[in-house]
């Protein structure tokens, strides 16, 4: 039953992870991509915690953390250049 | 591993990718940049978080002690989703009110 659940699993963030990458390609202004980034990159941690599970080894459980931090710096700079066209004033 | 606990791990599993996938066609199919922003910041942060539970249970059960790094990563995704959501709703209003300004609207 664990294994059925994480192959589900696996095709659904799958799917939204080619949706979020159309959005990507397609998105007609640059906040719309800059949100399908952030959102491919949560989806990506919860492909990491699936690796995670089907491993059993919690090693994953690091790199999650790291795509989180630096997933959240990049949307933050990247609204931040949008907003004031500049980074660091 | 108890046949509730595997039963509670996958539904939480299954519930939290359909969840991830909701908020993506959200992304994908909604008309607008303002009703876009519900999909992912809503619905896709609560998948992950249910699936991070999911692996939090299972880390416990298959473990001595209790798996608290995973919460973790639950803690801060709850955190930074709203901040980031605010950011890009100021930046994509700034645009609008800069294109409107450049076509001498209101």
């Amino acid at each position: 039953m664990l294994t059925l659940a994480i192959e589900t699993g696996f095709v659904f963030i799958g799917l939204a992870m080619a949706l979020n990458l159309w959005r990507l390609v397609r998105g007609p202004d640059a906040t719309d991509r800059v949100l399908a980034l952030d959102t491919l990159s949560i989806n990506a941690i919860a492909l990491l915690v699936l690796f995670g599970i089907r491993a059993g080894s919690s090693a994953y459980f690091e790199a999650a953390l790291i795509l989180a931090a630096m997933s959240f710096v990049g949307t933050v700079v990247l609204c931040k250049y949008l907003l004031r066209g500049d980074i660091i004033e | 591993m108890n046949i509730l606990t595997e039963f509670a791990i996958s539904a939480l599993i299954v519930l939290g990718a359909a969840f991830a996938l909701l908020g993506s066609v959200g992304l994908a199919r909604l008309p607008d940049f303002f009703t876009r922003l519900h999909g992912p910041t809503k619905a896709t942060t609560l998948g992950v978080g249910a699936m991070v539970l999911a692996s939090a249970i299972y880390f416990t059960t298959m473990q001595t002690g209790v798996s608290l790094h995973e919460i973790a990563v639950m803690f801060f995704l709850f955190i930074t989703a709203p901040v980031s959501a605010h950011l890009m709703a100021k930046a994509a209003l700034h645009r609008r009110s800069a294109v409107d300004a450049k076509q001498g609207k209101q």
